[in-house]
């Protein structure tokens, strides 16, 4: 396999501190992520992963620190100018709309751009009509990439656990996103769904060229497919490096396997 | 017919250039692409696999699903005189070295990813092979190896060539003869290697219009193909068919989305075999079960009255005017929207064959209003053989001989077969020939059966498994294992059956439980179970089986024949026989040979009187790695009856 050219650092993660009243989530966090690689954010429950995410997602703002996108610097930012900007996200409890079909839920994810007005879409006047079709025809694009065909119409609730991850990837891949953040995707699968998801994962970041940052419990799954691994225990950062590097760290495996006293 | 497949194509071209020849559902809308513009893809995909140096009578593989850029593959590398040898998508990387490696293979078609992998696994084995071209490029954008090329290039150097070239496809489809070879298929054989059998032009367009004329198939009618490629069924229906009649074939979106895409097209003419039938109706079943109570109640109801009537009015007899009002008002709330939600509510013709259908399957669609036939054929005759009439189908024959067929029983009763659909030879191996083609051109088919009263043509087994009991009772009687496997099949909770008799005392089945069925069945009954070995080792599950062998042996005791091979002993193994463990064979059937070695302990018990066997069975999954399940069997005792003895 052809090696992939990581570009430059496209977000910069810049002495996070992140607490909820006493208790301190993040402390003193910082690291980058480059363009094109997968980085994956590993550590035990609690560690605050999720809470970097949302972190850099919009959904909390730190008490300290500056992430920056693109050399652009933000101490606080907001979920609807992170996704502006290109950061796409899958959640760790899905958040689907659990009775609308495959296919409106993804449609969702074209929202922020669908150019044409509320009262023309919803009379499907002209343009607006144009345009949805553009949109669907995305959409099928990303349907077809995930091999979702057979439930195009099926409502989210109905689909089994593994395929209502997936469409939640769709969701997140029809914003176009330039980085895309991805909340323990494989969580609560069996092995194949793993397979198929890591799948799924390498061919967005290798065929789109998107930048994945990604949370995930499965050491296998982690050491396989990221490029770089960054690890947090207690809020605090333990490691950062290749998956190899990382093995051998002394303190991550104490973290992970704990320390004789 | 003295036509070939390339000529075909351009006649289609010619005469109705704008009409659809083929559909591919792609991003949730069906594509449709004409003859002409199939012709000029035909034209630029011949012109660069010329440029890349494939010759004349020289072999090239195809892989993959229906796709039309499949087919358009398989005319393009015909048109240039060199013959297509289609393979199974879902066969093993190492099933598919011999083929190449028996014809010589330098060129190969591959759908997608997964078929590239496969032939690139192969590739040390198959030094010859030179240049693998894919399809549908997702995911081999970092593949770098030798002679892997994308399609699309290809078409795009044969468009340049073709440009500076404009009649070098019709000369090179001039110079064909129809008696030239046309396609090549491999056979998955119980035994040893596959074979190759080898077509000519005129075999296969032969038996497809002789088909067509049969069933008055023309260029409006609609197929689905989703069956093998491979499988020379699905070729004869959607490739030779299609070009001999002209009609549109529909490539569904994906293997998942085969039942939605069948009720998109409405197909006219409809071929399946009996498993896709049955599951058909396991799925109406199940959703009937869930229904609400008056939907249940009209279901029932009518559906009586369906069976009462359908099959009468199907075959064109005299119906009194109630239950034909009764029928018609059926067909309004129920037969109709049932058709439509199956996807059958244009089926003019619709046929089964490949295995033996139960009666209740069978009747439960003609009744319906659907026109379900059997058919008799094999890879070696070109499929058509025998067929049943419109009016004449029944669920234990498989037809008349249609135009061109002799049909002869030999003394071991064995049906010899004389047609002009015969394969020319097996390839590279005139003993295996000479074997099944005789001086006098008939074809042995090794099929043992016989022709009853009405003509019909009535299968029993295969010659070579058709046995004797030894000892006991019923010594001397005659056992066909494939007869009481099959009657077997016929209830909805059994899947698979191995039946063992031949030169024993008696008959003992190995039987593989339909876990969609049974587990089913287990959840209405509140059966709880922690998987398949687990559920086919339930007493309950016992007991329903138990009934099912007692049902077939007071059926089998009437028979004058078959009395003998009633079941005395059963068990339910532990996990499904699988191909991939080579317990099937890739189109299904059961090795019994096979089984019955790696599975000795389990004969030695049903033989030895044991009541419980323990076994430990390696099993290879989809993606190669081996892992072991194993289960104490239990073996029960079945009651077997006196034999009723026809009236002398």
């Amino acid at each position: 396999m052809a090696t992939k050219l990581i570009g430059d650092v496209i977000l910069d993660v810049k002495n996070i501190s992140l607490s909820f009243g006493g208790v301190k989530a993040l402390t003193d966090i910082s690291f980058n992520v480059r363009e094109h690689e997968v980085r994956a954010i590993i550590g035990p429950n609690g560690a605050g992963k999720s809470s970097m995410l949302n972190c850099i997602n919009g959904v909390y703002t730190p008490q300290q620190g500056s992430i920056s996108l693109r050399g652009q610097t933000f101490s606080h930012m907001d979920s609807h100018q992170v996704a502006t900007m290109g950061i796409g996200r899958t959640f760790q409890n899905l958040a689907l709309f659990k009775g609308m079909s495959v296919i409106d839920n993804i449609m969702t994810g074209r929202n922020l751009r669908i150019k044409s007005n509320l009262f023309l879409q919803a009379l499907r006047i002209g343009p607006a009509e144009r345009e949805e079709f553009r949109h669907r025809e995305f959409v099928e694009h990303i349907i077809d990439f995930l091999e979702i065909q057979a439930y195009r119409k099926t409502p989210v609730g109905q689909l089994p656990y593994g395929l209502q991850k997936r469409v939640d990837l769709g969701r997140a891949l029809a914003m176009e996103p330039q980085v895309l953040l991805l909340d323990e995707p494989m969580a609560g699968m069996n092995v194949e769904e793993k397979q198929d998801m890591c799948r799924f994962v390498l061919d967005v970041n290798q065929e789109f060229g998107t930048t994945v940052v990604l949370i995930e419990h499965d050491m296998g799954v982690v050491m396989d497919i990221s490029d770089r691994v960054v690890v947090l225990d207690y809020g605090k950062k333990i490691g950062d490096g290749t998956p190899d590097e990382v093995r051998n760290n002394e303190e991550v495996i104490s973290a992970y396997l704990g320390t004789s006293h | 017919m003295q036509t070939t497949f390339p000529r075909l194509l351009i006649k289609h071209a010619t005469e109705r250039p704008q009409s659809p020849a083929l559909r591919e559902k792609e991003y949730g809308i069906w594509q449709a692409m004409d003859w002409a513009a199939l012709l000029t893809m035909v034209d630029h995909l011949a012109c660069g696999l010329h440029q890349a140096g494939l010759r004349r009578d020289e072999h090239m593989v195809v892989v993959g699903a229906n796709r039309p850029r499949l087919y358009a593959t398989m005319l393009a590398v015909q048109s240039l005189g060199a013959i297509p040898i289609p393979l199974y998508q879902d066969a093993a990387a190492a099933e598919c070295v011999f083929p190449i490696n028996n014809a010589s293979v330098r060129f190969a078609f591959a759908e997608d990813q997964e078929q590239v992998d496969k032939l690139l696994e192969i590739r040390p084995q198959c030094a010859q092979l030179e240049r693998i071209y894919f399809d549908d490029p997702r995911g081999l954008r970092n593949y770098d190896e030798p002679g892997l090329e994308s399609l699309d290039d290809l078409i795009a150097a044969g468009k340049i060539f073709s440009g500076l070239h404009t009649d070098f496809l019709r000369k090179e489809i001039d110079k064909a003869d129809c008696h030239d070879v046309a396609a090549m298929f491999f056979t998955s054989g119980t035994t040893g290697n596959p074979k190759g059998v080898v077509h000519t032009h005129n075999t296969l367009l032969n038996r497809a219009k002789a088909g067509a004329d049969f069933d008055k198939l023309s260029s409006s009618d609609e197929v689905l193909a989703y069956l093998p490629p491979a499988w020379i069924g699905q070729n004869i229906f959607s490739y030779a068919q299609w070009l001999a009649c002209g009609y549109v074939v529909n490539c569904p979106e994906s293997a998942a989305t085969v039942t939605i895409d069948l009720k998109e097209v409405g197909p006219t003419y409809y071929f399946a075999p009996p498993r896709v039938f049955e599951g058909l109706l396991t799925s109406v079943m199940i959703r009937m079960e869930d229904a609400g109570v008056i939907k249940r109640r009209m279901f029932q109801y009518f559906m009586d009255v369906a069976k009462r009537v359908g099959p009468a009015l199907m075959d064109g007899e005299s119906v009194s005017l109630g239950e034909r009002v009764l029928y018609a008002l059926g067909n309004v709330l129920v037969y109709g929207p049932l058709r439509n939600n199956l996807g059958f509510s244009r089926v003019r013709v619709a046929y089964t064959a490949g295995e033996a259908i139960g009666p209740d399957l069978f009747t439960f669609y003609r009744s319906i209003g659907i026109n379900l036939k059997q058919l008799y054929g094999s890879t070696e005759t070109a499929v058509f053989v025998c067929l049943q009439p419109d009016h004449q189908a029944r669920a234990d024959t498989v037809g008349i001989p249609i135009e061109g067929v002799e049909i002869k029983v030999a003394d071991n009763g064995e049906i010899l077969v004389k047609s002009p659909g015969l394969l020319k030879e097996y390839y590279k191996n005139p003993q295996a020939t000479a074997e099944v083609l005789t001086a006098d051109g008939w074809y042995h088919t090794s099929d043992a059966g016989f022709i009853d009263a009405h003509g019909h043509l009535k299968i029993i087994d295969r010659v070579k498994d058709v046995g004797r009991i030894k000892g006991g009772a019923n010594d001397g009687a005659m056992f066909a294992p494939k007869y009481v496997e099959n009657k077997l099949k016929f209830f909805p909770q059994i899947k698979e059956v191995v039946a063992y008799g031949d030169g024993r005392e008696k008959v003992c089945v190995m039987i593989n439980i339909d876990f969609d069925a049974v587990g089913n069945w287990a959840e209405r009954r509140n059966l709880p179970y922690a998987g398949y070995t687990d559920l086919a080792q339930k007493p309950e599950v016992y007991q329903l089986i138990k009934e099912c062998v007692e049902k077939v042996n007071a059926d089998l005791s009437v028979d004058a024949l078959l009395a003998g091979s009633q079941v005395s002993r059963f068990l339910v193994l532990h996990k499904e026989l699988d191909a991939d463990d080579g317990e099937l064979t890739r189109t299904n059937k059961v090795r019994r040979g096979f089984i019955a070695e790696k599975y000795d302990v389990l004969i030695d018990a049903l033989y030895g009187g044991l009541t419980s066997q323990f076994i430990q069975t390696q099993v290879k999954f989809e993606d190669g790695r081996t892992g072991s399940v194993s289960a104490t069997l239990k073996i029960e005792d079945t009651k077997t009856f006196t034999p009723v003895k026809a009236a002398a």
